[in-house]
């Protein structure tokens, strides 16, 4: 077996790239004249040391655990979904339109009705790339990042000119119906005399994101489903030999994919805005993908991995607020952490492998 | 810094600004961003002067998330930031949300508008863009020479429909057969930044006769700007006096006061009067620029033309349409 240890897979090579990451994100905020030391001290302050801190990470984390997962899934078939932005995008349609046309008496029940919305509108908005690529060949790639573009469009048009309140100047939905409003962590956790979690937007749909973590999981490694995804994951042609449709697999998988990326949507849309605004999703559905490659496509690295990207975001809200680092570099951090975990994997990985290797060879 | 030093500095600023009205304003700008070439620079500009003629402090930031608008607001109050304005509508919303949990701190919505019978501590500035729009429409139908005058607008949104519709109605009014090209950037926030498209906007204007394009498109305008320059026509910008950027090309700018609404609001600090401040041309929240840039372009028919229109509506005998009343535009089809 010429690999390395499992756990140095999985925990050795992300850690290392963050720590890469933070070293060159210290050098940079050190060229404009900041203390990178009193920076990264904000930012754990801020995210990490604080009731309502934690309540933005987990807000942040769980968009990005369901964005992450939708990305995975459709990784573990060999495809790359880029398209969660826009399919999250639509799932906010499918939340609005559920929250404001169905008079709920409880916020479970709109939830529940929200979910299927959400999802149903996702992936929906996914299975029209699919079967493109299932019938007709044309890469998943180019077609889901054009559908990104297409549910803005969409999205306008409906906010613009169909769900946009009489004389109001935002092109948004007006706000949901009391009844709707999901229980934030601050109702469910706090009080007025220990007010955990105060004002901060983190929600019920956490434990969805948790839920839809070991759901993924079920289906990738426990059921006959998820072992035909992983099977014409890694060969098409050996897959048709089983007896798998490439069709069926493509279009299903695409569309659990488009569900999760949608299901974002409750979040943002439900939870924390409780109204439908333009860009709902911000990014997330790109940050998916980079949280997916580090998660190395698991469902607990997915958790983890958004963890982390919750905690860049808060953290980074920090810095913005309380030291003279502008916006752009802000973003700059994120994206080294990105880069290093993401996109320069292997650049870790290989010397890594070969350190192993040699060890073994020697013992 | 400790949990407990930071609490030690919020509560000493808290009873700073309740004692003696000491607190230092807070800014927020929206999404596009501090040095967008327009309107939140112009917000940005309004708060550098108020620093430089009172020698104050205040505390800005650029947002990155549609969730952080609720965050910066509370981080801002808690923080003992009095006032503490936002530019764009997008933070309206967002301030009706937590007004009532910092009943002591002021809040400024320059563009939005909150309820001032629900959150008496909340000042909603709004523009009567309409208006300003209105007098630089007759201003380009008197340019013009072929009729045509174009228009383009940065993301499709009522606002800038707002700015279209004024200014439709103030070319028609110069000249009833005149034909008014208008033209949106795109339907994300990309619009208010893409000088490109915003050029090729205007070259197709061009080429179906237009002489005198009206840019109201944020970043997008400067492409609009410079390609009138290009090929010899006229332009006319946006919120802040853009005509020194192609002296004797730009025939004038509708000038939108966003720094002074910032300025203002600084200024009264504390004691800041809520309520809802509609600033259009008679309390010259709204305009047209002229100056040595453009004096060659602005003749003096021109000018007694425009002012005497200014004048009407100040008093009240010419009404302009406002597009945002009723979602439509007597002069315009978009």
């Amino acid at each position: 077996m010429d690999r390395m240890p499992a756990w140095a897979d999985a925990v050795l090579v992300p850690l290392i790239s963050i720590i890469l990451a933070a070293f060159l994100s210290a050098l940079v905020i050190l060229a404009i004249g900041e203390n990178p030391i009193e920076a990264f001290k904000l930012m754990v302050e801020g995210a990490l040391m604080k009731s309502s801190g934690w309540g933005y990470t987990l807000y942040y984390a769980t968009n990005f655990m369901f964005t992450g997962l939708a990305v995975a899934v459709a990784f573990h078939a060999r495809m790359f979904n880029i398209g969660g932005e826009g399919q999250a995008m639509i799932g906010g349609l499918g939340v609005a339109l559920v929250c404001l046309y169905i008079p709920f008496p409880h916020w479970a029940l709109a939830l529940i009705a929200a979910t299927l919305g959400a999802a149903v509108f996702g992936a929906a908005w996914a299975y029209i790339p699919a079967i493109l690529q299932a019938k007709r060949g044309s890469h998943i790639v180019i077609t889901t990042i054009m559908f990104n573009f297409i549910a803005a469009a969409v999205l306008n048009y409906v906010l613009v000119n169909m769900l946009r309140p009489k004389g109001a100047m935002e092109p948004a939905t007006a706000g949901f119906p009391e009844a709707t409003h999901l229980p934030t962590f601050f109702d469910m956790f706090g009080s007025p005399e220990n007010p955990l979690f105060r004002s901060a937007p983190a929600n019920v749909t956490f434990f969805i994101a948790v839920a839809a973590c070991i759901a993924v999981w079920v289906l990738i490694w426990r059921t006959r489903l998820g072992y035909e995804i992983r099977a014409f994951g890694h060969s098409e042609t050996a897959a048709k030999y089983a007896g798998i449709s490439p069709t069926r697999i493509i279009v299903i998988t695409m569309l659990i994919s488009g569900g999760l990326a949608g299901l974002m949507a409750l979040n943002t849309t439900m939870g924390e805005a409780e109204r439908l605004v333009l860009n709902a999703p911000e990014g997330a559905g790109f940050i998916g993908i980079a949280v997916a490659l580090m998660g190395r496509s698991h469902p607990f690295g997915v958790f983890l991995a958004a963890l982390l990207f919750g905690f860049l975001y808060q953290g980074g809200a920090e810095l913005a607020f309380w030291a003279n680092i502008p916006r752009e570099l802000v973003t700059v951090i994120q994206a080294l952490v990105i880069l290093f975990t993401g996109a320069l994997d292997n650049m870790v990985r290989m010397p890594l492998e070969r350190l192993f290797l040699a060890l073994r060879k020697d013992s | 810094m400790t949990f407990f030093a930071k609490t030690l500095g919020t509560v000493a600023a808290l009873a700073l600004s309740a004692g003696a009205a000491l607190a230092d304003p807070a800014l927020i700008y929206d999404l596009g961003g501090k040095f967008d070439k327009s309107f939140n620079e112009a917000a940005f500009n309004g708060a550098q002067r108020w620093a430089e003629e009172t020698g104050g402090s205040y505390r800005d930031i650029e947002l990155q998330s549609e969730a952080q608008r609720e965050q910066a607001l509370r981080r801002f109050a808690e923080a003992g930031f009095n006032p503490v304005v936002t530019t764009g509508f997008s933070m309206s919303s967002p301030i009706a949300a937590v007004a009532a949990d910092y009943p002591d701190t002021k809040f400024v919505t320059i563009d939005g508008f909150v309820d001032p019978g629900e959150h008496p501590n909340v000042l909603s500035i709004l523009f009567s863009e309409h208006e300003g729009s209105y007098l630089v429409g007759m201003m380009a139908a008197q340019a013009s020479t072929s009729g045509t005058i174009g228009f383009v607008g940065g993301m499709d949104i009522p606002l800038i429909r707002k700015f279209a519709c004024g200014y439709a109605q103030g070319a028609k009014a110069v000249n009833p057969d005149a034909t008014v090209i208008a033209n949106m950037t795109g339907t994300t926030p990309a619009a208010w930044n893409d000088p490109v498209k915003g050029s090729e906007l205007a070259k197709a204007q061009i080429s179906q006769g237009a002489d005198v394009i009206f840019a109201a498109a944020g970043g997008t305008g400067l492409g609009v700007l410079q390609t009138a320059a290009d090929e010899g026509i006229l332009s006319v910008g946006v919120d802040s006096n853009q005509n020194y950027l192609h002296p004797g090309k730009v025939l004038t700018s509708m000038l939108k006061r966003v720094d002074v609404a910032v300025f203002e609001s600084m200024t009264q600090g504390a004691d800041l009067e809520t309520g809802v401040k509609v600033l259009g041309l008679a309390q010259e929240g709204v305009g047209y620029a002229l100056d040595d840039n453009n004096a060659a372009l602005v003749s003096d028919d021109m000018k007694a033309a425009v002012d005497a229109a200014r004048e009407q509506i100040i008093a009240g005998d010419l009404a302009v349409h406002d597009y945002t009343s009723d979602d439509s535009c007597p002069a315009l089809n978009f």
